[in-house]
């Protein structure tokens, strides 16, 4: 079990480092809403594991652009490259990656047709803007990519631990959605309706058929219906495959060698997505490991609770309006409450999802932008389990 | 005296976690003055707007959400206006839209049963961004000519977050490629006569951390790129000012512990040492924040600085986050 003893929240800890240095954990996703450090955490595991004897690659979808640079990928090239600067002793290794979107679908529609079909496709508009654009796209090229990764890793022996770094969703579910919504979109019926005419007997063009195209003409203008048909017709075969090695990447995320990771900060709005991250993993059956609470505020050391400190700075303020005691515990005293409220916030978690091993870090000063400060990070999430207890 | 007076739209985005919803719904507040009307747009299907000012769930209509600030125009007592709410669902917006200008009857009816409008408006690129922003648009331009409809002084946008915000607003780019002539074509055209024009203002909500900071200067020249019109940068959750972090930074052990002493507390060493390291890490902190203002002061737009409130954000605090901004002439 990598879950030891409670927290003061009454969540059990998370054990960062069993989870690492776990032979079995193949895939470690990191997940949550945008904001809360998904990348910079993804990174941190990423190389602590590397510096613990793993054989890593981290898959990133939109880093601050120094950290890319730190990390070697200020290139978006759709590799994985080596990480320099590696503890010496480090026996592991650590390669990074970003996602390029757009790339990773044009390999995929070029793997899967014709190469005269491929230019076909590559060339039309709606493919153009569906490849760059479309919201959703990154969530299943990530799962492509990952299903990639993980199958030459499988072949080679590249890696033996990939940590992905999910895409800044609108909703953080769009990730597990993406293979359920690649279907829908398949076997819906307006993709049935606009292949109908090109896979031949007129049967199908019935009243209504007719009355939607004239609508959508009429919307639309001609070129642009026709363009569709012909992108629809063109991508269904390339979908065909995709669709299928969607559902394999689905399934290998719900297989044990996988962990997630769930990514929050101590705010209504994170929890609350985080919460909802934790309740659909758990109904999709995907192995959770716990959570990661980024951005705590440390409790000062002390009795003094926030409103003796207030009562005690009003005071002082009466004899002296510009004293610096009264301005430090009114300091003191506005930490405290948030303190306070961040504990609040996780103990209502907790009670709610009292089976999530949680970790807790604290709000560093700074922004981490170098190998050295997502060290430290790591250093952090690994004692924000043990120290929590 | 508002430093926007012209602006009918203001579209409020920013990086995640910055707090963008918490100033679209303030500068809605702050707007809310004198028996003006505001509308609130959300686009996200996130229900931010009834979180936070504690209603139901909105549906896809306009309702009444709440009053303003009860002030003149020159800061003193007066009467408030009225913050209308909107929670634009593309579904609905695009069955709205067919009905408003195709006038397609049963055949709008047959769109829906053969799938279209839930491809258009999940899969469709670009399609859903532009039935949003139409919703958005028909809201502004609205005028006497549309019986029934709710006039607005105002409309507040909480849009998108920067790093799709101009993907979001540049509709007729995002159709070009698709529709190059045709209805769509030109209606998208319209709207970012509008969106481009000095009724609109792209205003930026960051906090004083170096990506946040970063992400704003390359959101203001992406919003300039494309020709739209750059408003202003709200800085928000700022650390507590009043206390100077060179005297933070410090502070005497001895004088503390006398000044604690005289206020009734005990002032134990342990507790002085306390008060100490928080002072130190204070000035650290200001001094990180100090680096990025001036950074923030270079973008050369007016800037709106809002307090961190160690409580969090309830309906009582969104009233004191409009009155902040209204002091510093954003509404």
């Amino acid at each position: 079990m990598r879950v030891g003893p409670l927290t003061a929240d009454g969540a059990p800890a998370l054990d960062v480092d069993a989870l690492l240095d776990d032979r079995s954990v193949g895939i470690v996703v990191c997940c949550g809403s945008g904001g809360v450090g998904k990348t910079t955490t993804s990174a941190a595991l990423a190389l602590r594991a590397a510096e613990r004897g793993r054989k890593v690659v981290v898959l990133t979808i939109d880093p601050a652009r120094r950290l890319a640079q730190s990390l070697g990928i200020g290139e978006l090239d759709n590799t994985p490259r080596p990480v320099v600067g590696l503890d010496a002793d480090a026996r592991g290794g650590l390669d990074a990656m970003m996602l390029d979107m757009k790339r990773t679908f044009d390999e995929v529609v070029e793997a899967q047709a014709s190469p005269e079909k491929a230019k076909q496709i590559l060339e039309n508009p709606f493919y153009v803007t569906l490849s760059s654009s479309f919201a959703g796209t990154q969530e299943y090229m990530a799962m492509e990519k990952l299903g990639q990764i993980h199958a030459d890793a499988q072949r080679d022996g590249t890696y033996d631990l990939i940590v992905v770094d999910t895409p800044p969703s609108r909703s953080a579910l769009d990730f597990l959605d993406a293979p359920e919504r690649l279907s829908s979109f398949l076997d819906g019926r307006f993709i049935k309706l606009m292949l109908a005419p090109a896979r031949g007997p007129a049967r199908l063009v019935t009243a209504g058929l007719g009355m939607v195209t004239g609508a959508l003409t009429k919307v639309l203008g001609a070129q642009v219906l026709k363009d569709l048909q012909t992108f629809v017709a063109a991508i269904d075969t390339v979908f065909g495959g995709f669709r299928q090695r969607a559902m394999k990447t689905y399934s290998l995320l719900q297989d044990d060698r996988t962990a997630f990771v769930v990514v929050a900060a101590p705010e209504p709005d994170a929890l609350r997505e985080a919460a909802y991250f934790v309740e659909r993993l758990s109904e999709d059956r995907m192995p959770l490991a716990g959570m990661v609470v980024n951005r705590a505020a440390t409790a000062p050391d002390g009795e003094v609770t926030a409103d003796e400190a207030m009562a005690a700075a009003q005071r002082i303020r009466k004899r002296d309006p510009r004293s610096t005691t009264a301005g430090l515990l009114r300091l003191h005293a506005d930490r405290r409450r948030l303190v306070e409220r961040e504990a609040r916030l996780r103990e209502r978690f907790a009670a709610a999802h009292p089976q999530v091993a949680t970790a807790v870090v604290p709000a560093l000063p700074s922004d981490v932008h170098d190998l050295a400060g997502l060290r430290r990070v790591g250093d952090l999430l690994a004692a924000g389990g043990a120290t929590a207890s | 005296m508002s430093d926007w007076p012209r602006v009918r739209l203001h579209v409020v985005t920013g990086k995640g976690g910055t707090g963008k919803s918490t100033v679209a719904a303030a500068l809605a507040l702050a707007l809310a003055t004198e028996g003006k009307r505001v509308l609130l747009c959300e686009v996200e299907g996130r229900q931010g707007i009834a979180r936070m000012f504690d209603v139901d769930p909105l549906p896809y209509a306009e309702q009444r959400l709440t009053t303003g600030l009860p002030l003149k125009g020159d800061g003193r007592p007066g009467r408030p206006g009225v913050v209308h709410a909107l929670h634009i669902d593309p579904e609905a917006a695009l069955l709205e839209y067919l009905a408003m200008y195709y006038r397609l009857g049963r055949a709008g009816r047959a769109l829906d049963r053969f799938g279209v409008i839930e491809f258009a408006t999940t899969i469709a690129p670009g399609v859903r961004d532009v039935l949003l922003t139409g919703k958005v648009y028909e809201a502004v331009q609205r005028n006497s000519r549309n019986k029934g409809a709710v006039e607005y002084d105002a409309v507040v946008l909480d849009a998108p977050p920067t790093g799709r915000i101009v993907q979001f607003l540049n509709v007729s780019n995002e159709l070009a490629g698709l529709a190059k002539v045709g209805p769509i074509k030109s209606q998208a055209d319209t709207m970012m006569t509008l969106f481009r024009s000095p009724r609109t203002a792209v205003h930026l909500v960051t906090v004083l951390e170096e990506m946040p900071v970063q992400e704003t200067a390359d959101g203001i020249a992406e919003v300039r790129d494309v020709d739209l019109p750059v408003g202003g940068v709200v800085v928000n959750l700022v650390r507590p000012q009043e206390l100077d972090p060179e005297r933070a930074g410090r502070a005497d052990a001895e004088e503390v512990a006398a000044d604690l002493s005289a206020a009734g507390l005990d002032a134990d060493p342990a507790l002085v040492g306390t008060l100490l390291e928080e002072g130190r890490e204070h000035a650290e902190r200001r001094a990180l924040e100090q680096s990025q203002r001036a950074l923030v002061e270079e973008l050369d737009v007016p800037t709106y600085e809002l307090p961190r409130l160690p409580q969090g954000v309830d309906l009582g605090a969104l009233y004191e986050l409009a009155e902040r901004l209204r002091e510093q002439g954003m509404a």
